[in-house]
């Protein structure tokens, strides 16, 4: 394939990538803002939010856009419940410590992994698309489906803003992200925002799951990938940024589609982490952000 | 010698012994899994003088196991080493790998350091599948016949036979406690326990807590890296599973559940852990849950493990 | 047989009464009740075989019908007498797909269910891992895998494979229609270990031999779930993609694979059925495999011509004519693999009976009267085929088909014979000690 074609085939797959990427790094970066916790449960939110989606969709035969918007709506909720009890069960305990925390995750990782081992079973499950068409250009096809996932992650990223720059809720989390005490003495129920912010978290994770799950298929450990992506991203664009996340987000998510092109795609995730880790020795507060370090 | 040293004393050289003469009375499965355990047991070790004494949360420990099962395995499979050599060598290699992630990383601290050391184990991880043509990647090396037998003090050591293996890990896993118990109680365990305490202060003090820390570090990842080498040469196999984020979270595993800062808790706690895996792959696919309900039962409510809680409340002679 | 729980009390009672039994009552037992019938002729232990599963990891759907396959051929041989007089018991350990765990089961077989001899590995990396223990442990293992590791000597004595045919094998035999039906110009698609491999270096050796090439070789790791930037490396020149891949994520790959050819020129596609074993081909977005080719062992849509054989297999194992579960018609099967894993236990118990096997002190006994084996004639026992066993190389040979796919099922256009897929043996595991 010529050199034109072949970037343009990257690109599309990179904006894919960096869309489902941006939801998922978007949950994961708003726990770290405000609870200063890392989450590394958080690719197995995102694991159970496609499998909820399967079953729902399962449960609906032959009705794959009914079922699509059902698991949109309810896959979110149930997930971010889950997320808010674990919060209010495990974390609140050990006073959302960051060392502790991250045992405590890495825990429930397993706890959540497993259990859909046993629920859902070992195999990969393809779900359904709600809608299905074939786009044709001239060098190669795409599929329809994939190109308007590009378009709801970016609706949903909307709506998110709105909830964080224009709601009450938003306004706690804003307050409790700058300074925790002030926000308690000002009346605001920083332990419930705690909970409700980690369940936000889980829920975008969830959210992107959804989206992807139509174009790969759902397996009970798929939740590790997106982990690592999202402490890439989160990482590279600052600490608890949100536009940082955002940014890197489509920068990261275009360069693995284009450079995975061009190289195998192992070599890329490995150049990739050993980046992280650089960033954070030379530039502990993010490549992006301004905000204090771990 | 102090009645508490005393006591430490006999009740480190009783666990030796009783490992000593467990194969007595042991059925073979029982043998094997413990010569599994007694190679874990340094690596968690190991990983317990960086996190137990010096207070450094590492993510990412597979990395100095899978750095000593490939340097040792790599030259036997390779080139043809012999069996005693490959160990050495990879002892050395562990050592200096151990220096060289532990002078970047350790310029970080906290959370930062548990994702700096888990990004690099995930960089190696990624490292042994890309490398496939050396590594053998997923599949592995299996390592060749002649490897599986070596000539040490006159003597032709059989390394197929199941009781030389118990009885090597037991001499590795004896020289690794006896080494750790020399430590902990010298100054140098005390700095780490300064530096673990409270850096700062250890640092206004006049001491380089940088030096102490990479002290920590180095002999941590040569002990992890001696296990990993002893774990590919006994068992004639390696692979990239060994790299996998799971052996670092093992290695924290087995400590925090035995008890961190204390000699024989991540003995106690691989031993624990391995014989509860082990129940629960017979009963359910899933067994993993156990690693997990035990993480967070642990954090929660026995932050110092089985060992720490005793001596906390009852036997403060305990090293 | 009024007061048998009493005679369970007893052990020695048991023993006697047993004999007993084998002596007088045989006649009139037998037509009831023939596991009543072995447990009287032999000993009071059943002949355990170690199964090692593929019942989580990327061999889970393989191993969901291993097991089935092997759970029905155990039923059938006990219910037929057993071996030896003695009834067969199953004993299953997951290896989670991972060649460390594998070789932990392997151990667990040999010092804990002391069983006698293990059996059932796919995955080509399990068996590769596991393999050097068993031969310590010295415990025979018949792997039902499909790679080359087995015929190509880097494995040991203990180690055979006679219930289904390996991978070079197969590309040898395939490798002529190819050439001459499809083209000459190759672009390989597979997974990057072992197995795959085994399909990149015979494949392109046999494509040679007949005049061809391969033009590029696309490696996928195993654990891959995103396929679609892997596709522009496809030479416009080539005429024939050859896929084969295993895991997870196989469907997302063949359907990406329609995506970026989309209603284009595209060159023409054969494809090991691996890339869609365990999936229904009447899936959405799969409509564009029509026409394209695959390799089969063993037909998963019952054919015209279908034997009485594959039709008692299918009944037995609970398998319906397109080749799905008689429970689920959307759970399929690996009906391409699994039927390995019947042969091998039918192997196993012939051997068995060769050198009258009573216990582990058997085992080098039981390692040689394998390898005296030479042919397995079609049969009820060996449903996919005649096959011919090379005791040097503890390898079976036996047909393959190639199947076209049209409205949404396989049906067979050409069948190789065993001589098509016949190479120079390169080893001798009877040389070896035992």
């Amino acid at each position: 394939m010529d050199l034109g074609p072949f970037l343009f085939l990257a690109s599309l797959e990179g904006l894919v990538q960096a869309a489902v990427l941006s939801l998922s790094a978007l949950g994961l970066c708003l726990v770290f803002g405000v609870l200063r916790v890392v989450n590394v449960a958080h690719g197995e939110f995102y694991m159970a939010g496609a499998v909820i989606a399967w079953a729902i969709s399962h449960a609906l035969p032959g009705q794959p856009l009914l079922g699509f918007l059902a698991a949109l709506f309810l896959a979110p909720l149930l997930v971010g419940l889950a997320a808010f009890i674990a919060d209010r069960a495990i974390l609140r305990k050990i006073n959302h410590n960051p060392e502790a925390t991250i045992v405590a995750t890495i825990g429930m990782l397993y706890v959540i992994q497993q259990s859909a081992l046993i629920g859902f079973g070992p195999d990969a499950r393809p779900m359904e698309p709600p809608f299905y068409f074939h786009v044709n250009f001239p060098w190669f096809g795409y599929s329809g489906y994939k190109l308007s996932v590009i378009l709801m992650a970016a609706a949903l990223l909307l709506f998110v803003w709105y909830v964080i720059s224009r709601t009450r809720l938003g306004l706690f989390m804003r307050a409790t992200q700058l300074d925790r005490e002030m926000a308690q003495v000002s009346g605001i129920p920083v332990g419930w925002v705690y909970g409700l912010v980690f369940a936000a978290g889980a829920m975008l994770a969830a959210l992107g799951a959804v989206l992807i799950a139509p174009i790969r298929q759902v397996h009970y450990l798929m939740g590790l990938d997106p982990l690592l992506m999202s402490f890439i991203v989160v990482i590279i664009g600052g600490l608890g940024s949100i536009r940082g996340a955002l940014l890197a987000a489509l920068v990261i998510g275009m360069c693995d589609g284009i450079v995975s092109m061009f190289f195998s795609p192992t070599l890329a995730k490995m150049i990739s982490t050993l980046l992280v880790a650089l960033v954070l020795i030379l530039r502990p507060e993010g490549l992006f952000g301004q905000r204090k370090p771990l | 010698m102090t009645g508490s040293g005393k006591r430490s004393l006999t009740l480190h050289i009783g666990v030796l012994v009783l490992l000593f003469l467990l194969p007595f009375i042991l059925p073979d499965y029982h043998q094997l899994v413990i010569t599994r355990i007694m190679i874990l047991a340094i690596f968690a070790l190991g990983y317990n003088i960086l996190f137990g004494y010096a207070g450094l949360l590492s993510l990412g420990h597979a990395m100095f196991f899978a750095c000593g099962l490939y340097a040792a395995g790599l030259p036997v499979y390779h080139l043809g080493w012999e069996v005693p050599l490959a160990f050495l060598f990879a002892i050395v290699i562990s050592a200096l790998a151990a220096a060289l992630i532990g002078a970047i990383a350790l310029r970080t601290q906290g959370v930062a350091f548990m994702i700096v050391t888990l990004m690099f184990a995930q960089a190696v991880y990624l490292g042994t599948l890309y490398f496939s043509d050396v590594t053998g990647a997923d599949e592995g090396l299996v390592l060749p016949e002649h490897a599986r037998s070596f000539d040490a003090l006159g003597m032709r050591v059989d390394l197929t036979s199941p009781e030389v293996r118990y009885y090597i890990a037991l001499a590795l896993l004896s020289a690794a406690v006896l080494m750790v118990c020399r430590w902990v109680n010298g100054g140098l365990g005390r700095e780490w326990v300064a530096v673990r305490e409270n850096e700062s202060r250890t640092r206004m003090l006049g001491y380089n807590t940088f030096l102490i820390k990479l002290k920590a570090m180095v002999i941590s990842g040569t002990f992890s890296g001696g296990a990993g080498a002893a774990y590919g040469l006994l068992f004639a196999y390696v692979g990239s599973t060994f790299a996998s984020i799971q052996y670092s979270i093992d290695a924290l595993l087995f400590t925090l559940l035995g008890g961190a800062g204390t000699v024989l808790g991540p003995i106690l706690g691989s031993f624990i852990m391995f014989y509860l895996v082990d129940f629960f792959s017979g009963h359910t696919t899933a067994y993993l849950l156990a690693t997990g309900v035990v993480l967070i039962l642990l954090i929660m409510y026995f932050p110092l493990g089985v060992l720490g809680t005793l001596r906390k409340k009852w036997l403060p002679w305990l090293p | 047989m009024s007061d048998n729980t009493d005679i369970l009390a007893d052990k020695d009672k048991r023993k006697s009464l047993r004999k007993l039994a084998g002596a007088a009552g045989i006649a009139m037992t037998a037509p009831f009740s023939p596991v009543l019938m072995g447990h009287a002729l032999g000993s009071d232990r059943p002949i355990k075989v170690g199964m090692q599963l593929h019942r989580t990891g990327i061999g889970a759907s393989y191993g969901r019908w291993y097991e089935r396959t092997a759970v029905a051929t155990v039923k059938l041989i006990n219910e037929e007498g057993g071996i030896n007089g003695r009834p067969v018991e199953l004993v299953i350990e997951d290896d989670g797909t991972d060649p460390k765990r594998g070789a932990e089961a392997i151990e667990k077989f040999a010092t804990w269910h002391k069983t006698d001899v293990a059996y059932g590995t796919l995955f080509s990396h399990v068996v590769i891992g596991s393999s050097p223990r068993a031969g310590e442990l010295k415990l025979p293992y018949y792997v039902v895998s499909e790679g080359y590791h087995v015929a190509s000597g880097s494995l040991n004595r203990y180690v055979f494979q006679p219930g289904i045919t390996d991978v070079r094998s197969q590309m040898v035999s395939m490798a002529p229609w190819i050439a001459a039906n499809l083209g000459k110009k190759v672009t390989m698609i597979f997974p990057d270990y072992a197995f795959g491999h085994d399909h990149r270096d015979y494949f392109s050796a046999a494509i040679a031999e007949q005049g061809g090439e391969v033009l590029e070789m696309i490696p996928i790791p195993p654990t891959e779930s995103s396929f679609t930037r892997y596709f522009p490396k496809i030479p416009r020149q080539t005429e024939v993609l050859y896929h084969v891949l295993v895991g997870p994520g196989v469907l997302t790959f063949v359907k990406e694979m329609g995506q970026f050819f989309g209603t284009r020129d595209r060159p023409r596609i054969f494809g090991y059925i691996d890339s869609l074993e365990a999936v229904d081909f009447a899936t959405p977005q799969l409509e564009f495999l029509q026409g394209t080719h695959f390799w089969e062992a063993f037909p998963r849509y019952a054919q015209p011509d279908q034997t009485q054989h594959d039709q008692y297999f299918r009944g037995q194992v609970g398998v319906d004519n397109n080749g799905a579960s008689v429970n689920d018609p959307r759970d399929i099967s690996t009906y391409s693999h699994m039927f390995g894993c019947w042969e091998t236990l039918f192997i196993i118990k012939q051997a068995m009976e060769i050198c009258g096997y009573s216990g582990p002190e058997d085992r080098q006994a039981l390692i040689e009267a394998t390898e005296s084996l030479t042919e397995f004639p079609e049969s009820r026992n060996h449903p996919q085929g005649g096959k011919t066993f090379n005791g040097k190389i503890h390898q079976c040979f036996g047909i393959q088909h190639i199947s076209r796919v049209e409205d949404s099922r396989l049906n067979v256009v050409h069948t190789t014979s065993i001589e098509d897929g016949l190479y120079e043996p390169e080893a001798d595991y009877t040389q070896m000690a035992l």
